[in-house]
């Protein structure tokens, strides 16, 4: 998979990415999300459906920023906090405990709270500020110093030890383990967690944020609906109610201020229309078979005709062999011209009629050439989204000549950063096509859906061909580019809407046994 | 390094009063970070009878981070590995559970009631706790096999496992 993150573009199709608009400024207005509830099992997907009509693929989701999210964290915790009559530090501490579950915790506290504080790690003994202190003839247990006007700490347990030990402690456990919502009194068996304002008088000041960082990010590891974006250097987190187990009916493809478009379903790059449990088989496979996979991605070939070897540098499989002239199709090797007709096929595997497969190693033979069909495809545009790309880096360099050589101004040249935008996001859905088709099984609806790559496939070729003029040509090809970018977003949408409907509805018959196991379990890796 | 003073004190400790069927000396007397154990398979347990190398090795952050374990004597065992490293499970050595405030004696004690009670569970070898699950009479012919294989005679602590185990508590000194 590639994982460069701009892959993927934050204006590829204004008209499919919905944030929601209105509501987007604050939190604790959203009318769509009770932020405190586990939210209803299926409210990230009917209800959205039924209130906005949306197209059947997109999803609803948020994007909260570090601010955002610090903030919901305090406000459960003012509430825990006047409601229970208990610190502040205490019902951050129960809060986490609970997994951010405000009602449990509640419930549970009003019930047994004595239970409830053992649990969370607090024990009740006279609550007073943590501080340090001189004990005569205290020897610390941890290093095992007497010396006189030795400093310690304790917190409430009155497990003491001396600071030196407490801070080294603290700093294993933040900056090395990564540890902060559930650390330990350091005293063996005791399950008394220190809280942050013992630590704040512990440790030194990037320590401490440090470990405020860390405890903010339990909040969002702690729910289901959140989870961290994954492009490097994002502090952002998205909340969506689809769970793990809607994830053979939805591929929730959520987008994230910075740019980043993901799945929020297994954190990988975006992969509509195909549901992740098929990504994850997909990608396995890809590995497994890696060697083929080397093969395939090589960036030259030989002319069919001629023999030459052909370089492609751009996205555009429509090749031209410089030597003899040939017109052929990068993928299959056929002749170009057959194309561009209504019986072009190169989407489409033949399966050869049954009676040339009939032992093993013919069928064994058959299944590579059908993997092989769509590993190639797949693997393509994924490259040549990489080289569409690289295109258009180099033309970027070139609209500033193009601005002075015709007059035209910055905001006219932007159709080529849209034309640009649309070939990386319908060349990542049409890779993805190719992984989905492997395992669909033959049938109308399978029909129906390479008819839909075909035309996306056949109006990205186009443009894409466009989009190799030399600069100087680019500008009189302004309109038609402008029709043909959005031509192209305009196919991803019916197909990624059909796929969507049909997922949603189990429409699909797939050649491979789904058994709603594809999200990865454990916290969301992060950095 | 503050860590001395501790290590000295539980070294002491463990070799004045050393803990049941257990004697433990210094794998080398200028280093106090590597320890070798020899512990005697307790008796009524299918390891009676036998004599495991164990060697303890303390990392530089010792008692903040856990010491690592390893058998060097080969054990059939769910929970160590059946190899040349000996590599065991135990739930007190791990990052989330291990204290500073932990005992050297209680590690010790743990690989003990190990020896004494498997842990099925949580194994390192799933084979052998299926076996012992399922066909405890097989297990025991198996793991009194090993004894007699490999935990008689005088306890070698293996060169290369000793290296191998010592490693992460290297360039510890001062
Ligand atoms: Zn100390
Ligand atoms: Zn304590
Ligand atoms: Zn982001
Ligand atoms: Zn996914
Ligand atoms: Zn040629
Ligand atoms: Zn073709």
């Amino acid at each position: 998979m590639d994982s460069d993150d701009d892959f993927m573009s934050p204006v590829s199709s204004e008209d499919d990415i919905l944030p929601d608009d209105s509501d987007n400024d604050d939190m604790s207005g959203a009318e769509d999300f009770d932020f405190d509830d586990e939210p209803d099992p299926d409210l990230g997907m009917s209800k959205d459906f039924e209130r906005k009509k949306k197209v059947a693929y997109d999803i609803s989701f948020k994007v909260f920023q570090p601010t955002d999210i610090q903030r919901q964290q305090d406000e459960l915790v003012n509430e825990v906090n006047m409601i229970l009559d208990i610190s502040k530090e205490e019902a951050a501490i129960l809060l986490r405990h609970f997994r951010w579950n405000k009602e449990r915790l509640i419930e549970d506290y009003m019930d047994r709270p004595h239970q409830v504080l053992e649990a969370a790690g607090l024990a009740q003994t006279a609550a007073r500020l943590p501080r340090l202190e001189t004990i005569p003839g205290f020897v610390c247990d941890i290093c095992c110093e007497d010396e006189e006007g030795l400093q310690s700490f304790a917190i409430k347990c009155g497990h003491r030890y001396c600071v030196d030990c407490y801070r080294q402690y603290l700093f294993q456990k933040i900056r090395e383990e990564g540890e902060a919502a559930r650390i330990q009194c350091p005293s063996d068996g005791c399950n008394l967690i220190i809280d942050a304002r013992s630590l704040d008088l512990l440790v030194t000041a990037d320590l401490a944020d440090r470990y405020h960082e860390l405890l903010t990010r339990t909040y969002v590891e702690d729910k289901d609906c959140l989870k961290w974006c994954p492009a490097p250097d994002c502090q952002n987190a998205i909340e969506c109610g689809v769970k793990k187990k809607d994830l053979d009916k939805v591929v929730p493809t959520v987008s994230c201020l910075c740019g980043h478009r993901f799945c929020f379903g297994c954190i990988l790059n975006d992969h509509q229309p195909a549901p992740c449990e098929l990504v994850k088989k997909w990608l396995k496979k890809c590995a497994d078979d890696s060697e083929t996979a080397n093969w395939i991605s090589a960036n030259t070939k030989e002319c069919p005709k001629c023999n030459s070897t052909i370089e492609k540098n751009g996205g555009c499989n429509h090749m031209t062999c410089r030597k003899c002239k040939h017109e052929f199709c990068w993928m299959c090797m056929g002749l170009w011209s057959e194309h561009g007709t209504s019986w072009y096929s190169c989407n489409r595997f033949e399966e050869k009629s049954g009676t040339d497969a009939r032992d093993a190693q013919a069928k064994s033979r058959v299944s590579l050439e059908r993997y092989l069909h769509y590993y190639n495809r797949y693997a393509n545009h994924e490259q040549s989204a990489r080289l569409d790309k690289n295109i258009y880096i180099k033309t970027e360099q070139k609209m500033v000549q193009l601005q002075k050589e015709s007059g035209m101004s910055w905001i006219e040249v932007q159709y080529l950063n849209a034309a640009s935008q649309a070939l990386q996001t319908c060349r990542q859905t049409l890779m993805w096509t190719y992984a989905f088709a492997f395992y669909l099984a033959r049938n109308n609806l399978t029909e129906i859906f390479e008819d839909n790559q075909k035309d996306l496939e056949m109006a990205v070729e186009a443009l894409s061909g466009m989009f190799e003029k030399p600069v100087s040509e680019l500008s009189n090809v302004k309109v038609e580019m402008l029709d043909k970018t959005s031509y192209c977003n305009k196919r991803r949408v019916i197909l990624l809407e059909d796929t969507a409907q049909n997922l949603a509805e189990g429409l699909w018959t797939f050649n491979v046994e789904l058994t709603g196991a594809a999200a990865p379990s454990g916290p969301s890796a992060r950095r | 390094m503050a860590s001395q003073k501790r290590i000295a004190k539980e070294l002491a400790d463990c070799t004045t009063n050393p803990p049941a069927g257990m004697s433990i000396s210094l794998a080398n007397d200028s280093d106090v970070h590597k320890w070798h154990v020899v512990l005697d398979g307790p008796p009524d347990s299918v390891y009676a009878g036998g004599k495991f190398g164990i060697i303890v090795s303390l990392p530089s952050e010792y008692p903040f981070k856990a010491p690592v374990v390893t058998f060097a004597t080969r054990i059939y065992h769910p929970n160590i590995t059946n190899d040349s490293l000996g590599n065991i499970c135990l739930s007190i050595l791990k990052p989330e559970n291990w204290k500073p405030a932990s005992r050297l004696l209680a590690v010790l004690e743990a690989v003990r009631a190990l020896l004494i009670e498997p842990q099925p569970d949580d194994p390192l070898e799933g084979r052998i706790a299926d076996e012992y699950r399922r066909e405890r009479k097989e297990f025991e012919k198996n793991a009194k096999t090993y004894v007699t294989r490999y935990a008689k005679g005088p306890v070698k602590f293996d060169v290369l496992a000793a290296a191998a185990a010592a490693a992460p508590a290297s360039n510890t000194s001062s």
